[in-house]
């Protein structure tokens, strides 16, 4: 029945032949050849039916309409090319947007992570809510209690961080993991190539064994088949290699980067270089477990709590009341996603949103075509079309439609894809699992179809009841289902406005927000400065760092600067450590230094933190920092010398708001030994500089020499009229010729970093003018499409008003004003609602009060100009009538 | 053609074409037209089959393989399609054939009670 076997002309032949042989046959009972001609056809019946039900039974009914109306919807499509494409292209947008967000929704939190039973994978979270800390990290008697406890099939600590590696091709800096030695027994996943480690080793510090990246091994070993039982050098400490992960593996950290790790190191955490293991030392974190099969994770939480309360009597010193230590258990995809989560989930609703308006209205193109098809509708029912069959049809050009953009979309966002990832902060956990596959698919068709149904059914169900005597009869004018209908468009149209201006005003602060903090007065120039990185190697056993003190890294940073300053394009050079990067730097306590005044001292632990950076003299004069007060740094500030800083105006302001703070003491705490404190002298004040955030205003900020402390973490600065792909190059060498062990990596020009700095405000203010523009869009079509079918309805009445000797711009006026109305209720109410999201915005804004009224105002005024535009097109039509054409209408 | 206009002819009941035309074809392949004749003839004329009504009955014969179909030349030299029953044909036609008789004994029990 589905496939046709016999074609209607072989069956029309047998017909024949059949009459052929009854007309033989009555001929030879003898009647004359017109008589057993006439007899033979009455007998049969009627032919022409027979062939029908023949057609009818050899096919499948249901599929042949459906053809005609593909065929019928394509032709309709095809004859108003303007429509197609405005539909399609709001459909593709909607589509292509929603599906965007979707598949970013899809990898962070829908797929499961990678790994074997994903949902016993839990990470363990120590809290103190009695002193309103969170994430306190776990200490090592606690890890032990919790994998004895019987809860966990295992617990393990991890702690990320980059190391130097040597003894591959190139000194690299990498992304490592320090792991319990039952890490990959917990994740469950198998090696490529040798072991993983041994999940019962009990060594108390580093068991000196790694596991390696397929990358790493790829990378920087060239895919050594021998590369097992290898030695690595990780910040000079001798390593071995047993095992290298497959390609497809991929640590749960938080971001892109973290999943990245490319080697792995076990440990006890137990002896050097970690701390003394005891029970009020909280530095592991973060900790991920897996728990025995068969638990949930509420019952495990339930047993953990009755764990953690009886080691609470059992020690009481360790864990005060006041404290009420908690330890959570989150599930490890949760965790590793983040707060992420909410925004997330935000935009898909937003996104959402937009297409949803999208469908509202092609729903009100589509209504506006139907009235005027409204004729053409109740012919074809006049002369025998069932009701069944146009809706059918007309829901298959609405199907057709959305399948059209959907595809449109697709392929827009599949051209995008590259461009979109790039505009994605990097900062999104799981990012790298971002992809356009089936599920992304399928929710693009499933989108596309409920798209299709939503405005398909709109003018379907219209044409289920039209009343065909009045339509045929007045064919324009309202009736009173129609007059219902243009209620509810001109309500559409108004939420429209309403909420394009609530997302326009977003837009419009965010944007205001960025332009200011562009005009920002940084403090310093990042005009041809590059910044390049190095890494001094911490080695396990402090003994055994050749940097460990000023005075022996002395002759390096004095090497590494002559040589640096006779590379070509350079005029100055500096080095610092990486909280001296302008911008490019994460916060971190490390760099953050108790500060006790002299002669207002504080015990250590309630004296306030400030900001330390390390540089070397020439760093000020590099990045054009103004000495307001005092000296900068001198050649003769060295080792021997009594220690210096200098400080900023904000420190100044801050600590000695009615003193001279040249000449003051503070006592700091010095490198390598956070126990030993020093007195320093305050040498100079520069100028507050945006070295931590664009957005907020200097903090009290300190700068120590580097020929009086030691640092690891370098950057290299040089300026001059450099040639950027040339000079990461030949600074690598120049260090490397000092220091073969040293990588030299993470070359940046500071105005790339500033840029970078900016990529987060980028993304939302890209990402919410654009849904802001779609909205507006949107809009400006739906307030075209209302006005353009009141003008077609009122044409008459136009023409009488005309012949009457009504004044066109008053007509023009009329017209005008009605999309006025809407265009004005919809902003009355967009305000109300932009100025509650505007307050929930405040802390993402800079330099914009929420309520600022020339964003308010303006953004309203484009609105409404907007609005008036798209009425012009149908209201200029509306004053052309011509009075005599229009009074022949009917 | 007198008899046939003065009778009353019977309309067929519904479903028994198929068995009539299965029934036809079990002396052998025939075409349509030979069938339609047939027909007549064995019921004496009694039964009113509309020519036409036979082609799509055959057609669906043919769709679920109770009978197979081929081009030939018939007697008198046309061309004609003629219908063979097959295997499953002939099942079917037991089938129905069976089906048919009890039914009929059934009516006619019913009836016959009521005239007694």
């Amino acid at each position: 029945m589905f496939q046709r076997t016999r074609k209607a002309s072989d069956f029309g032949a047998e017909i024949e032949a059949h009459i052929a042989l009854e007309t033989e046959r009555l001929q030879e009972q003898g009647l004359s050849d017109e008589d057993a001609r006439t007899e033979a056809r009455r007998r049969f019946g009627n032919v022409t039916r027979v062939q029908e039900r023949f057609y009818e039974a050899s096919r499948w009914p249901m599929w042949d309409h459906f053809q005609q109306d593909v065929r019928y919807a394509a032709r309709m499509l095809r004859k108003s090319p303007g429509f197609t494409a405005i539909a399609v292209l709001t459909i593709a947008l909607g589509i292509g947007a929603t599906t965007a967000i979707f598949s970013v929704v899809d990898a962070t939190l829908l797929r499961p992570l990678l790994y074997p039973h994903p949902e016993q994978l839990v990470s363990v979270v120590d809290d103190l809510p009695g002193v309103g800390a969170r994430d306190v990290g776990m200490s090592v008697p606690e890890w032990h209690d919790f994998a004895r406890s019987g809860i966990f099939e295992y617990v393990s600590p991890t702690g990320g961080g980059d190391v130097n590696v040597t003894g591959s091709s190139e000194p690299t800096r990498i992304l490592f993991e320090t792991v319990g030695p039952n890490y990959f027994a917990l994740l469950g996943v198998p090696t490529e190539l040798g072991r993983a480690f041994d999940p019962e080793d009990q060594t108390p510090g580093f068991t000196l064994e790694v596991v390696i990246s397929d990358a790493l091994w790829k990378g920087a070993f060239g895919g050594d088949p021998r590369i097992l039982d290898r030695d690595i050098r990780l910040d000079n400490d001798l390593y071995r290699i047993v095992g290298v992960m497959p390609a497809s593996f991929r640590d749960p950290g938080q971001t892109s980067a973290q999943r990245g790790t490319q080697l792995w190191a076990a440990a006890g955490f137990a002896g050097p270089p970690a701390p003394e293991p005891l029970r009020a030392s909280h530095f592991l974190a973060p900790v991920i477990a897996r728990i025995k099969p068969g638990l949930t994770i509420s019952e495990a939480q339930s047993r953990l709590d009755a764990l953690v309360g009886s080691l609470q009597k059992e020690y009481p010193r360790d864990y005060p009341l006041q404290s009420a230590w908690r330890v959570r258990l989150v599930p490890l995809k949760q965790a590793v996603v983040g707060d992420v989560r909410q925004s997330l989930i935000l935009l898909l609703g937003a996104v959402g949103l937009v297409l949803l308006i999208g469908c509202v209205n092609v729903a009100n193109l589509l209504l506006a075509r139907a009235s005027s098809r409204g004729r053409e509708m109740a012919v074809r029912q006049a002369l025998g079309a069932e009701r069944k069959r146009l809706m059918w049809q007309l829901l298959t050009e609405g199907l057709l439609l959305s399948l059209l953009g959907g595809v449109v979309g697709l392929v827009i966002l599949y051209c995008a894809k590259g461009f979109l990832l790039q505009i994605v902060p990097e900062r999104l956990p799981r990012l790298n699992e971002v992809t356009i596959n089936w599920p992304a698919l399928l929710f693009a068709l499933l989108a596309t179809l409920l798209a299709g149904a939503i405005f398909g059914l709109a003018p379907a169900w219209h044409a289920a009841r039209p009343d065909l005597t009045r339509m045929l009869k007045q064919e324009g004018r309202g009736s009173s289902a129609s007059r219902e209908q243009a209620r509810t468009r001109r309500a559409l149209v108004i939420s429209e406005f309403a909420l394009s201006l609530v997302l326009m005003i977003a837009a419009g602060l965010l944007l205001r927000s960025f332009a200011d903090l562009l005009q920002v007065q940084l403090g310093y120039n990042p005009q041809n400065v590059m910044a390049v990185r190095t890494w001094l190697p911490i080695p396990n056993d402090p003994a055994t760092d050749i940097y460990r003190t000023p005075a022996l890294q002395a002759p390096f940073l004095r090497e590494v600067l002559r040589r640096g300053r006779t590379l070509p394009g350079v005029e100055e050079i500096a080095v610092g450590n990486v909280e001296a990067l302008p911008l490019g730097h994460e916060r971190s306590d490390l760099n953050l230094y108790p500060l006790i005044i002299n002669g207002r001292e504080t015990p250590s632990s309630e004296a306030p933190l400030v900001d330390g950076a390390i540089v070397t003299p020439g760093y000020f004069h590099l990045l054009g920092m103004t000495l307001l007060r005092g000296r900068l740094f001198g050649e003769s500030d060295n080792e021997s010398a009594p220690p210096v800083v200098v400080i900023n105006e904000a420190f100044a302001r801050t600590y000695w708001p009615n003193e001279n703070p040249v000449g003051q003491r503070i006592k700091l705490r010095t490198a390598g030994d956070r126990a030993s404190l020093t007195w320093n002298t305050v040498v100079g004040v520069i100028a507050d500089a945006r070295t931590e955030s664009l957005a907020d205003a200097s903090a009290p900020r300190m700068y120590m020499s580097l020929y009086q402390r030691t640092a690891k973490d370098w950057a290299i600065f040089v300026r001059g009229q450099l040639d950027t792909a040339a000079i990461p190059v030949q600074l690598r060498a120049q260090v490397q010729s000092v220091d073969p062990e040293l990588p030299v990596f993470g070359a940046r020009t500071l105005s790339d970093v500033f840029s970078a700095s900016l990529a987060e405000r980028r993304f939302s203010m890209e990402i919410v003018g654009l849904f802001a523009l779609t909205a507006l869009l949107l809009a400006a079509l739906g307030i075209y499409g209302v006005i353009s079918y009141i003008v077609s309805e009122r044409t008459h009445e136009i023409g009488i008003r005309l012949a009457l000797g009504a004044q066109r711009h008053r007509i023009l006026q009329m017209i005008l004003s009605q999309g006025l109305g809407l265009a004005i209720a919809g902003a009355a109410i967009g305000l109300v609602g932009a100025v509650i999201v505007a307050h929930l915005m405040a802390g993402v804004l800079y330099g914009v009060r929420p309520t600022d009224p020339v964003t308010f105002v303006s953004v309203a005024l484009l609105l409404i100009a907007v609005a008036l535009l798209a009425c012009y097109i149908p209201a200029r039509r509306a004053i052309r009538v011509d009075p005599l054409v229009a009074l022949r209408y009917e | 053609m007198t008899t046939q206009d003065t009778r009353e002819r019977l309309e067929l009941l519904q479903g028994t074409l198929d068995l009539l035309i299965l029934r036809t074809l079990i002396f052998g392949a025939q075409h349509g037209q030979g069938i339609a004749r047939a027909i007549q003839q064995t019921s004496d004329e009694e039964l009113l089959v509309e020519h036409g009504a036979l082609y799509p009955a055959l057609q669906r014969l043919e769709e679920r393989k109770w009978i197979s179909a081929k081009w030939g030349i018939s007697r008198n030299n046309r061309k004609a399609r003629f219908y063979t029953l097959t295997a499953a044909g002939r099942k079917q036609l037991v089938r129905e054939t069976s089906k048919w008789n009890r039914l009929t004994a059934a009516i006619g029990r019913i009836l016959e009670s009521e005239e007694g």
